[in-house]
């Protein structure tokens, strides 16, 4: 390995891409299925040369049936293969849901037949992507018991949580967000690791006030809580990395020390992870609490287009430093 | 090919296996020994019968309600069956699942879901994984002529066509969906027409008569293990019972029942293995009495074994470790 391999900084993108090779390559029974993934590349182009190293069945271009895509992943899995599925963006896994909800979550629990199955769901706004291009569909997901799921933040926890997803005997639905795709980036190990699922991360260490957030939000909690350190309020920024099962551990531990939280998601406010998050707190952590939780999300429309309307619509720093200053007072 | 005396005896068993089964448990659903919906293949056995007698022990099976017969070939014991209606720890789902929504990967054989159709892409994905591997092995898949409208089934013989993929669908049209006769379920005559616009063959078959489903379905799973790709088979029958046990189905005119009484699957089969001299009184008395039996220990089996205890809902709702796939 030469100094300057080891000195690439990869994007949370090609960090996917690296993961899907690495696991093709090592790992004969993972194969690829979605729309345009083949010699196209895919939407994003994470699959870009794929069909040519792996061939048209590894690459398998499909029809357009997100439902008949899924629920063929499923029948795959089940035979012992481990199968990946694009969504080209997550707003079309809504096509699929019953698979997802009624045949890959419960075949485990019903007769014991493992699905083995992961989706990856191009997800989030910021990329003027309109109502049908922009979504956050996790909590529907959350809501099903038998699914698993994560959204990682950096190029690292992308690279290491689809590792650990693919290995996963569990369907696992894989929360990329579009606008960390080239915008986010780092040096990555050249050894193979994964990021187990179910662990959250404390991405910046505080003592004053806990922010709980997840996929985009992760680095608009960073930003914020620079700018606050500005002024002295100190935030830990806690980047949960797995929805579901939820690292309730590390949450409360982060909520016992600091007293103070924030729950912040891109994810509309009513019926989002937030709630949970805040109804587990209240149930498990209310006297730890110095203050009422707040929660900071999107406004409960569907995600507009115009970038105006989009700006309004996304959580920013600022909206975290207001809530910050106002917990900071009590 | 012509259908030998031992294929045809095997047949034979099953149908009566299947009915005799079924006919229990539609008796301890009215003695209200069984809690949930009771789902019959009563009149349609041949169909399941005969489809999953024609694969080989590697192959594998995506049914539906309709298909006790299919369960029956496979391995599933009328002990477990019985076990699983009445919520029993033995049942193949442990008491998680009832009536027909069972399943087992050793023995070939993909659970239902209750959404019609639903089976059918995850068909595909099985026969995908065949081709993969380049394994010989097959898929047999069914659902009713409701289950047809969903687009679930749509989607699977769209991508069972493009990819050639070693899966023969059946459809096993009993005329009603639930409540819903066909005319108002689709504007086609036949429901092989839909096969059609997938550019895969169709064919129709008397779905009363068990030779020729497994006759059909014989030639249609050579064709899919020799790379010819998908079949669609309609099998012709009628849904002699109601959607479930509780369902009276007064909306089915008695003078279609009393048609399709006299095609009964059984009675064709008594018939024509009187004709090819196969069988005859005696024999059939001699399965009748064995399947009887059967039954009984069945039922023994089913009532001895405990219930789940109550927290044991917790579990399962992850996998945590590899299990054996029929491979």
């Amino acid at each position: 390995m030469t100094t300057s391999a080891i000195t690439h900084e990869v994007t949370y993108l090609e960090a996917i891409s690296q993961a899907l090779d690495e696991e093709m390559s090592q790992d004969e029974r993972v194969f690829l299925m979605g729309e345009d993934i083949g010699p196209y590349g895919g939407a994003f182009r994470v699959t870009e040369g794929f069909q040519d190293k792996y061939g048209e069945w590894r690459v398998l271009d499909t029809p357009l049936a997100e439902s008949g895509i899924v629920g063929a992943a499923i029948g795959a899995a089940m035979m012992g293969m481990r199968p990946v599925v694009e969504m080209q963006f997550a707003d079309f896994i809504s096509c699929a849901f019953d698979q997802i909800t009624e045949m890959a979550a419960k075949n485990h629990y019903r007769w014991g037949a493992e699905v083995p199955l992961v989706i990856r769901a191009p997800f989030g706004g910021g990329t003027h992507g309109g109502p049908f291009h922009s979504v956050c569909p996790e909590v529907w997901f959350f809501h099903t018991p038998g699914l698993k799921l994560v959204a990682p933040s950096t190029a690292y926890d992308a690279k290491g949580l689809l590792k650990a997803a693919i290995r996963d005997h569990n369907p696992v639905i894989y929360f990329e967000h579009k606008f960390l795709y080239r915008r986010v980036k780092e040096v990555l190990p050249a050894e193979d690791y994964i990021v187990p699922i179910g662990e959250a991360e404390i991405k910046r260490t505080g003592s004053e006030i806990s922010v709980i957030t997840y996929g985009a939000m992760v680095h608009v909690a960073l930003e914020a809580a620079e700018a606050l350190d500005q002024e002295g309020i100190d935030m830990e920024v806690v980047d949960l990395r797995t929805l579901s099962p939820l690292d309730t551990d590390t949450v409360k531990d982060s909520v016992r020390k600091t007293g103070k939280v924030i729950i912040l998601h891109e994810d509309t406010k009513t019926g989002g992870i937030g709630g949970e998050i805040a109804a587990i707190l209240a149930e498990e952590c209310f006297n730890a609490l110095d203050a009422p939780i707040m929660r900071i999300a999107a406004p409960d429309i569907p995600v507009p287009y115009s970038p105006p309307l989009e700006d309004f619509f996304l959580p920013k720093a600022h909206d975290v430093i207001t809530a910050a200053r106002q917990l900071a007072a009590y | 090919m012509e259908i030998s005396q031992s294929e045809f005896l095997h047949l034979y068993y099953f149908l009566k296996l299947t009915r005799a089964l079924e006919e229990r448990v539609t008796t301890l659903y009215r003695q209200g020994r069984i809690v949930g919906g009771v789902y019959t293949s009563h009149g349609m056995e041949a169909i399941s019968v005969g489809y999953a007698s024609a694969l080989q022990a590697d192959d594998i099976i995506a049914p539906f309600h309709r298909d006790m017969g299919a369960f029956l070939v496979r391995g599933i014991t009328p002990g477990e069956v019985l076990a699983q209606y009445l919520g029993k720890r033995t049942g193949p789902t442990k008491g998680k699942d009832g009536n027909v929504h069972m399943g087992d990967l050793k023995r070939g054989i993909i659970a239902f879901v209750s959404h019609l159709a639903d089976n059918l892409p995850v068909a595909t994905g099985v026969a995908l994984a065949f081709k993969l591997r380049g394994e010989s092995r097959i898929v047999a898949a069914n659902t009713g002529d409701g289950g047809t409208s969903r687009g679930d089934f749509h989607e699977a013989l769209n991508f069972a066509s493009v990819r050639r993929l070693p899966v023969v669908f059946f459809c096993n049209n009993n005329q009603y969906a639930y409540s819903t006769p066909l005319h108002l379920q689709m504007a086609i005559k036949d429901v092989v027409e839909r096969a059609k616009a997938y550019a895969i063959p169709g064919e129709i078959v008397d779905g009363n008569d068990v030779a020729s489903v497994y006759l059909t379905a014989h030639r249609a799973f050579q064709r899919a293990r020799d790379g010819g790709g998908p079949t669609f088979i309609e099998c012709k029958t009628m849904r002699m019972h109601g959607h479930s046990e509780h369902d009276s189905a007064k909306y089915v005119p008695r003078e279609l029942l009393e048609e399709w009484k006299k095609k009964d699957p059984i009675l064709k089969a008594e018939r024509r293995l009187k004709e090819l001299g196969y069988a005859g009184q005696p024999e059939f008395q001699e399965i009748h009495m064995r399947v009887e039996k059967e039954i009984e220990t069945a039922l023994a089996f089913a009532e001895q074994s405990p219930l789940p205890e109550g927290p044991e809902a917790l579990e399962g709702v992850f996998a945590a470790n590899p299990v054996e796939v029929l491979i």
